[in-house]
């Protein structure tokens, strides 16, 4: 668990970061979303002591963050960065390797962890280890900007707009993929950006900064559903809420006994799936399946009830 | 074999052939010699005297190269950084005085010979290294330092494993351009005693010996075209994998 106390930074007279605290759970996926200039960078930073806090402090699983030195405190905690910082003179592998190295992991079990998470990013390791960075494409610079973070297995990752620099297709594969790899090895995130899609897509729980405070901190349902403020608000985008809480909710939940007509959607599908099927082929109800099998339908008058809640 | 190669190995076999059979070139230099003069410089070996100006430039070239790099690594630290603009005045200085008039104002302090031109050399070859490893560590990429930083390498380590490695092409370029003026200024070292190449040259300009100034002015020539050359060749060595490859379409 990660512990973020009353934490402040001052430059000057004006607080970059305003005495916010945070909990985050371990294995969790925790964004912190804002505009630029609200102090999500500047909060990711002082958990790694990039920037050291004015004031308040940071404990990761119960030992304060200024009990180390800052290197060493780095070293257990990975991070990667927008436009990823490969390091150009030298290989994918030895990239990678960084942090092991610096750990002095003897030479056969850094190989190993090298090949196993360029395996765990789609890459065949011997296709690409010996790589260097401006060989690779965009989206293959990232992964493994996230793969060099993950090499140690850091107690904690830290990303600070790690998709920013892709295009929207590759971005939502990069997404999907962090997902599925941070459910699998079981990683604890934090992770800032100033789109409330990708906050809204890869969070567990969603921070919403603004002026240096955290307004909001909560389940990302919360958020669209019960936006604290006007900014709140604003960052979720009016037009868009109903469609963002859809997109939250599986088929599963509001599944009903009954039969509808057409193709069929999976329990595991976003309400937001089903509404378009809907809409698309002109049905009042969809078929639902788990495994193949259809157990019920959703109808579009539920969708219609679970979103409309909100005079 | 590539032109470029045998263009190499051409100019190699000449320079080898200047130095090592100077005698066979007589009908080359005779019309430029004095009629009862000689046509080749033979007071001296001319590979002695080879040998000689090229461990007196690698001596200098290489004191100016650790001398500068250490300085440029100490200004962009930041406790070096009040000094900055210092380091490049001193280093200014050092270009701007005549080398000529260093050999002159060192003889009294360092006796004739290899020392006071050794002194000229160094001084000579501080500037283009220094500011050349100036630029080269304070435009380092910033994400990638930053990501440095954020992994947990310490000063050390980013200095020695990103910082050094990235701006070797560069710094390499300043010491490229530092041994070019070293091997030519060199020559004037004989003025003092130094035994360098360009005791041929002084000869031929003593006695108007013209042949005697073009022998020892095409060996250093030749010198410095394939220690150019060969530079070149692994600053592109070094950057070669760095540069972005043309992309496959997807």
């Amino acid at each position: 668990m990660i512990e973020i106390d009353q934490i402040t930074k001052t430059y000057g007279e004006i607080n970059a970061v305003d005495a916010v605290s945070m909990l985050i759970e371990t294995g969790t996926i925790t964004v912190v979303v804002g505009t630029s200039g609200s102090g999500k960078t500047t909060l990711l930073r002082m958990i790694n002591r990039l920037v050291e806090p004015t004031s308040g402090g940071v404990r990761i699983n119960g030992e304060p963050t200024d009990a180390i030195a800052p290197y060493l405190l780095r070293r257990r905690i990975g991070y990667a960065i927008q436009g990823h910082g490969l390091f150009p003179h030298q290989t994918v592998a030895r990239n990678i390797a960084a942090v092991p190295r610096l750990l002095d992991w003897p030479a056969d079990r850094i190989n190993a962890r090298v090949d196993e998470l360029l395996t765990l990013f789609g890459m065949d390791p011997d296709e690409f280890r010996d790589r260097f960075p401006q060989e690779l494409s965009g989206g293959q610079q990232q992964r493994v900007g996230v793969a060099r973070a993950l090499a140690s297995r850091p107690d904690l990752l830290l990303m600070d707009e790690p998709f920013g620099a892709l295009d929207p297709i590759i971005r939502a594969r990069a997404q999907d993929d962090l997902r599925e790899i941070q459910r699998k090895l079981g990683s604890t995130i934090v992770l800032v950006t100033h789109d409330m899609d990708e906050a809204i897509r890869l969070g567990d729980r969603v921070g919403v900064m603004d002026g240096g405070k955290l307004v909001q901190y909560g389940p990302p349902e919360e958020i669209v559903e019960r936006p604290a403020n006007g900014f709140v608000a604003n960052m979720v985008g009016d037009a868009e809420r109903p469609m963002r809480l859809l997109s939250l909710i599986p088929v599963r939940d509001l599944t009903e006994e009954g039969a509808a007509e057409g193709s069929t959607v999976p329990e595991t599908a976003s309400l937001r799936d089903a509404l378009s099927a809907c809409l698309w082929t002109g049905r009042d109800a969809v078929p639902v399946e788990r495994d193949g099998a259809p157990i019920g339908r959703v109808t579009l008058a539920a969708i219609r009830h679970r979103v409309g809640q909100h005079p | 074999m590539r032109p470029a190669t045998i263009l190499r190995l051409a100019l190699l076999g000449l320079l080898l052939a200047l130095v090592l059979r100077p005698h066979a070139f007589v009908w080359m230099f005779k019309p430029f010699a004095p009629e009862r003069g000689s046509a080749i410089y033979d007071r001296t070996s001319l590979l002695s005297l080879a040998m000689n100006h090229l461990v007196l430039v690698a001596v200098a070239s290489l004191a100016a190269t650790v001398i500068a790099v250490a300085l440029a690594i100490f200004v962009t630290r930041p406790a070096g950084e009040a000094f900055r603009p210092l380091s490049r005045t001193i280093t200014n200085i050092g270009q701007s005085f005549p080398p000529v008039a260093v050999l002159a104002l060192a003889v009294p302090a360092l006796g004739f010979g290899a020392r006071p031109t050794l002194v000229a050399l160094f001084l000579y070859g501080l500037l283009p290294i220094f500011e050349n490893a100036l630029t080269a560590l304070s435009t380092l990429p910033p994400r990638t330092m930053e990501a440095a930083r954020g992994m947990g390498l310490n000063r050390w380590q980013r200095l020695i494993q990103v910082e050094l490695p990235l701006a070797a092409p560069v710094i390499l370029a300043g010491v490229r351009v530092s041994v070019m003026i070293a091997l030519g200024t060199a020559t004037i070292g004989s003025t003092v005693a130094a035994r360098t190449l360009g005791e041929p040259i002084i000869a031929g300009l003593l006695t108007n010996n013209t042949a005697f100034v073009l022998q020892g002015g095409l060996i250093v020539g030749l010198f410095a075209v394939l220690i150019y050359d060969a530079f070149v060749q692994i600053e592109n060595r070094l950057l070669d994998r760095r540069r972005p490859a043309p992309r496959k379409a997807a």
